[in-house]
């Protein structure tokens, strides 16, 4: 016994040694080089985007582009300067219908995915049906929506609210199936009822779920929105890219394309904000 | 009478997972589970637990039925995983079992302890507002203890509820949860893969013999109380294991 605990013991204590020492003088050397690490991830992006704008500009100088084909980079910066009030006039249509579609195309496919999971039959009887209607193009269901509903503020939402319905009913189902057997076991021995699983287990537990879905919704409930205003709408950032394109106003298009990302970057981080404050876990 | 089985079977389709079994468990007895992988270890508590239903005999806690015992919150159940809800801290895990269950309008049973009291008798006070994830698995599996007791049970139904631990940090549960049954008076059905464990917490031990699941004999372990994990390395205690890895080879 004694030879065996004093053996190990007095290697143990040297190995250690050498490991903090290592350690010590690792450490100083690793810590100047990390700053610039991080640096480097936000430069190497930004300088990129900077090169390519300058050969784009430069580029369509050099060779003499005419505007209308492809406008430069300055071209389109003037044009949401001087323009910036028509743009945003264009901006706010599209922000509501993108919004509102958002919602009901959410709240929609949410409810659906309560009662798919409560019932079987439901689920048997609707859900192929999701999916033939998520098989037809946004483009090919814009216009039958519009002959249904006329070119007004309803059949807009639907279409924007239809493109976010198919990803977030999918993601919605799988989220309140996710409750780990055991758990079932325990609220069942809690002798717990429906109502207390859904509101207390599932709905939360399905919350990271949606919230993947929502983040796909909202950017793709711009798309639909846009489309819905090439059918028959005067304003919105979709009736001007048509009237931009048709006009050969290539910097009004270029600058409407732009708005038209920045409401869809815009949405998104309002979603991520939000998961970050709803989804502590 | 904790328990009692009369020529309880359970069967999942053709399959009989536990047959013709009988037993008797005291109140107040700490009672370890042994035998080979699939022998119906766990099904054995979840029979007792009124989740899974006897094919043939009778099942009684207290004297009453497992569902009227379930209502009454007789028993509570320590899985394998803590099974905690994510989104809630360790208080509010704690506190689940009485929210659970009034829309069924039952009685829920409030224990002298308060949620607040049993995290400190498992050792987490301070830790409450954490949440599942910011724990280590032991300290996880002790909120699941503490959430077991809230609604004061008398029967305690454990499925290898430190199987996933380290040896030390198992070591420290063992002490802890043979305190808490001291100090608690709850009886314990704890079922366990380890030779060791099963010696140094149970007063007795169940072996069962597979395909299908029966009793293959009940171990009494007459070692001094209480105990504590030194007892391992005492001749006696190492008796019990080498006679118990015996009988479980000839399962």
């Amino acid at each position: 016994m004694a030879v065996i605990e004093n053996l190990p013991e007095t290697t143990k204590v040297e190995t250690t040694k050498v490991e903090t020492a290592e350690a010590e003088t690792n450490t100083p050397a690793q810590v100047p080089s990390l700053l610039p690490q991080r640096l480097t991830n936000v430069a190497v992006p930004v300088c990129t985007a900077i090169v390519l704008l300058l050969v784009w500009q430069f580029g369509v100088r050099f060779f003499e582009v005419p505007t209308y084909i492809a406008p430069a980079p300055t071209d389109v910066g003037a044009v949401l300067r001087e323009d910036f009030p028509l743009l945003m006039r264009n901006f706010w249509p599209t922000f509501t219908v993108s919004v509102v579609g958002f919602f009901a195309g959410n709240i929609a496919a949410i409810l659906i995915a309560v009662t798919f999971v409560h019932s079987r039959a439901m689920e048997r009887a609707f859900f192929p049906m999701a999916v033939f209607v998520n098989t037809i193009p946004i483009l090919a269901i814009a216009p039958i929506l519009v002959l249904i509903f006329g070119p007004g503020f309803t059949a807009k939402v639907m279409i924007a609210g239809l493109i976010c319905f198919f990803p977030t009913l999918v993601n919605m189902v799988r989220g309140l199936q996710a409750v780990s057997p055991q758990t079932l076991e325990l609220a069942r021995i809690l002798s717990a009822s429906k109502s207390e699983v859904f509101w207390k287990i599932r709905l939360p537990s399905s919350l990271p779920f949606l919230f993947s879905a929502l983040k796909i919704a909202a950017t793709t409930c711009v798309i639909g929105a846009i489309v819905s205003e090439w059918i028959g709408a005067d304003v919105g950032l979709g009736a001007l890219i048509i009237d931009s394109t048709f006009n050969y106003r290539s910097p009004l298009l270029y600058a409407t394309v732009f708005m038209s990302s920045g409401l869809s970057v815009l949405l998104f981080v309002s979603v991520t904000i939000t998961e970050k404050l709803v989804v502590r876990w | 009478m904790a328990a009692s089985l009369s020529n309880a079977s359970v069967k999942f389709g053709n399959f009989t997972a536990l047959s013709d079994i009988s037993l008797e468990i005291g109140a107040g007895e700490f009672w370890t589970i042994l035998g080979p992988s699939g022998c119906g270890k766990s099904t054995m508590l979840r029979l007792v637990s009124d989740l899974v239903p006897p094919a043939t005999g009778t099942v009684e806690i207290l004297g009453k039925t497992t569902e009227a015992a379930r209502l009454a919150r007789e028993f509570a159940f320590v899985f394998q995983d803590a099974t905690l809800l994510p989104w809630r801290s360790a208080l509010k895990n704690v506190e689940l079992p009485l929210e659970m269950g009034r829309k069924r309008g039952i009685q829920i049973p409030r224990g002298d302890r308060t949620p607040m009291e049993l995290l400190e008798l498992v050792g987490l006070s301070g830790r409450e507002d954490a949440l599942p994830h910011e724990l280590s698995g032991g300290m996880r599996q002790r909120v699941a203890i503490a959430r077991a007791l809230v609604c004061q049970p008398k029967l305690l139904l454990m499925d290898e509820p430190f199987g996933a631990l380290d040896e030390m940090t198992r070591d420290r549960l063992n002490m802890q949860l043979l305190e808490i049954w001291k100090e608690t008076g709850v009886t314990c059905l704890f079922v366990t893969h380890s030779i060791p464990e099963a010696v140094l917490l149970g007063q007795k031990v169940l072996m069962l013999r597979a395909h299908p699941g029966r009793v293959k004999e009940v171990v009494e372990i007459d070692l001094p109380e209480p105990r504590h994990v030194k007892l391992r390395e005492t001749p006696e205690f190492n008796r019990y294991s080498s006679y118990l890895r015996r009988s479980l080879e000839d399962c």
